[in-house]
């Protein structure tokens, strides 16, 4: 079984924010909500670079650890979901997550959330509907796994800076490059989300 | 070869050598100034373009958290990469449930043990059957909405850390996450109420809470624990003082704490909100802990205590044996009254 995973390739990231605008899009994302954004880093120094980020599907996820409904789970693909029925927004993952990845609508007084909302690796829901269907897609926005295809935000990215799927054919896609051009700024987050960086 | 010639060969040598010194002196400068300046080439003397690039690893080692620009008008999103998050998991899904698990169950077998082994305290001289005003309607009305909130709110947010693994095996996933749910919405709301509740204990109690030279003899003489030896004390005893103050302390931090994250982004941002939940948790369990114990002493440890704050009147010699000094000022003003049981 393949271990989906995001890699960007920040030497290559032009901050055009296709990515972010292809993922909203095909997955209806409510206003106010961004499952990806992109990052400029010491923005217009020398070395500036842009990151493309957004739910990294960590390996020990912290989200679903703190969840205190355990509503946030791993798929065999190593996907992480989310069962919105079952979700409080309680904010709990948010604080636990290491790249900023869910997103609450506001839904009262206050900071009140609603029930949160991230990437989903284009991989559709983690609650009861059917694979595919009309209501998985209104909660969760698109299955594109489930159609063979993988993440519109990379398979859109222009400069094929954002690179998602198997994490052993990304990162050996990754480390040609920079064995080729002969540098690398490596794979932001992966040591966080993954425990491992990519050897070049 | 001429003098001229001569001259002129001595001059260009010192101008050489002048402009060698010039070259040399700002070199130096230069690599003074920008010992680890940006190096645009590779060793071997090839354009590098990642050679001033911004890396990961050094932006962390000197921040914990990874920010910058951000194109989208959200711009709390602006936080790329922040590994503390995977600390405050450690916090949250080891430390607090065996802090929070320790300090509250501790408690509750301590109180066993002292009830075991001491007892109810009694009324020594049994019931004089005659009544003494102790706390004022307005006075338990503070009291009990105090009282109330912090209970919904201990067991809602108890909830929150520990419903996963007591009750979401029981009830199963879904009506777990609907109770879950209303707690939340207790939680949040119910806050309002026990920040009023405690504000009005505050200003009716804090001026007979005040620290005084008898507390320190209450505290010798073993603060009535000590069946022999009879422990002095004004309107409230030193052991009340510290329960109030402690209320005070501890109220104050968990609703400072409560309110930033009530109102996420507002005052904080990420960092802020996982130092104010961390500190919300820990008050609030050691919290829950000494209350638990408040109302152990206040009800089943001791005879002729709940009364005060049941009904506000309590018996005649429970005041002369744990308030003496109140009850000997309440003597000296009249108070006392004549209402028999």
């Amino acid at each position: 079984m393949a271990r989906m995973k995001f890699l960007c390739d920040a030497d290559r990231c032009i901050d055009c924010n296709a990515c972010v605008t292809a993922c909203k899009n095909e997955n209806e994302v409510p206003w106010g909500l961004n499952r990806r954004r992109v990052v400029t880093i010491n923005d217009g120094k020398p070395g500036e670079r842009s990151v493309s980020m957004a739910c990294m599907h960590c390996t020990d996820s912290p989200c679903a650890a703190v969840c205190p409904v355990k509503c946030i789970f791993q798929t065999d693909d190593g996907v992480v979901l989310h069962d919105k029925d079952l979700c409080i927004g309680c904010g709990y993952c948010f604080y636990a997550c290491p790249f900023g990845a869910p997103q609450y609508p506001k839904i009262g007084n206050f900071g009140t959330r609603g029930k949160m909302d991230k990437c989903t690796f284009c991989a559709g829901g983690g609650g009861p509907e059917v694979s595919g269907s009309r209501e998985e897609y209104r909660k969760y926005g698109s299955n594109r796994l489930a159609q063979g295809k993988l993440p519109l935000c990379a398979e859109m990215c222009s400069t094929k800076s954002l690179l998602a799927g198997d994490g052993e054919i990304i990162a050996q896609i990754y480390r040609e490059r920079v064995l080729k051009r002969g540098y690398g700024s490596g794979a932001w987050g992966w040591v966080t989300a993954y425990h491992e960086g990519i050897s070049t | 070869m001429s003098s001229d010639s001569l001259e002129s060969g001595w001059l260009g040598a010192t101008a050489m050598f002048r402009r060698g010194v010039g070259l040399f002196v700002l070199l130096v400068a230069l690599l003074v100034a920008a010992p680890s300046g940006a190096q645009e080439h590779s060793p071997d003397g090839a354009f590098a373009p990642d050679a001033s690039a911004v890396k990961e690893q050094a932006l962390l080692e000197q921040e914990a958290r990874i920010q910058g620009r951000i194109d989208i008008p959200d711009r709390r999103a602006a936080v790329l990469i922040q590994p503390a998050g995977r600390r405050w998991d450690y916090f949250h899904e080891f430390t607090l449930h065996w802090v929070g698990a320790i300090v509250i169950l501790g408690m509750i077998v301590l109180l066993a043990l002292a009830y075991l082994i001491m007892g109810r305290i009694r009324i020594a001289a049994g019931r004089a059957g005659k009544k003494l005003v102790r706390f004022s309607f307005f006075e338990r009305f503070s009291h009990w909405l105090t009282a109330t909130s912090f209970v919904l709110l201990a067991l809602t947010g108890l909830n929150i850390t520990f419903g996963k693994l007591v009750l979401l095996p029981v009830m199963g996933a879904e009506a777990f996450s609907a109770l879950a749910q209303v707690a939340k919405y207790v939680h949040n709301f119910v806050s309002f109420a026990f920040i009023l509740g405690l504000a009005l204990i505050v200003s009716l109690w804090i001026k007979d809470n005040l620290p005084r030279k008898v507390d320190l003899d209450w505290i010798k003489q073993g603060g009535g624990f000590i069946k022999s030896k009879h422990a002095p004390a004004g309107r409230f005893n030193a052991g009340e003082k510290l329960v109030f103050w402690f209320a005070l302390g501890a109220g104050a931090a968990v609703i400072v704490s409560g309110l930033l994250l009530l109102f996420p982004f507002y005052v904080t941002g990420i960092a802020g909100m996982q130092i104010a939940q961390v500190v919300h948790a820990l008050v609030a369990v050691v919290f829950v802990a000494v209350i638990i114990a408040h109302i152990y002493i206040g009800t089943l440890g001791m005879e002729g205590a709940f009364e005060a704050m049941g009904t506000g009147e309590v018996d005649l010699n429970w005041a002369k044996e744990h308030h003496d000094q109140w009850f000997a000022e309440k003597q000296a003003r009249g108070e006392l009254g004549n209402r028999s049981a």
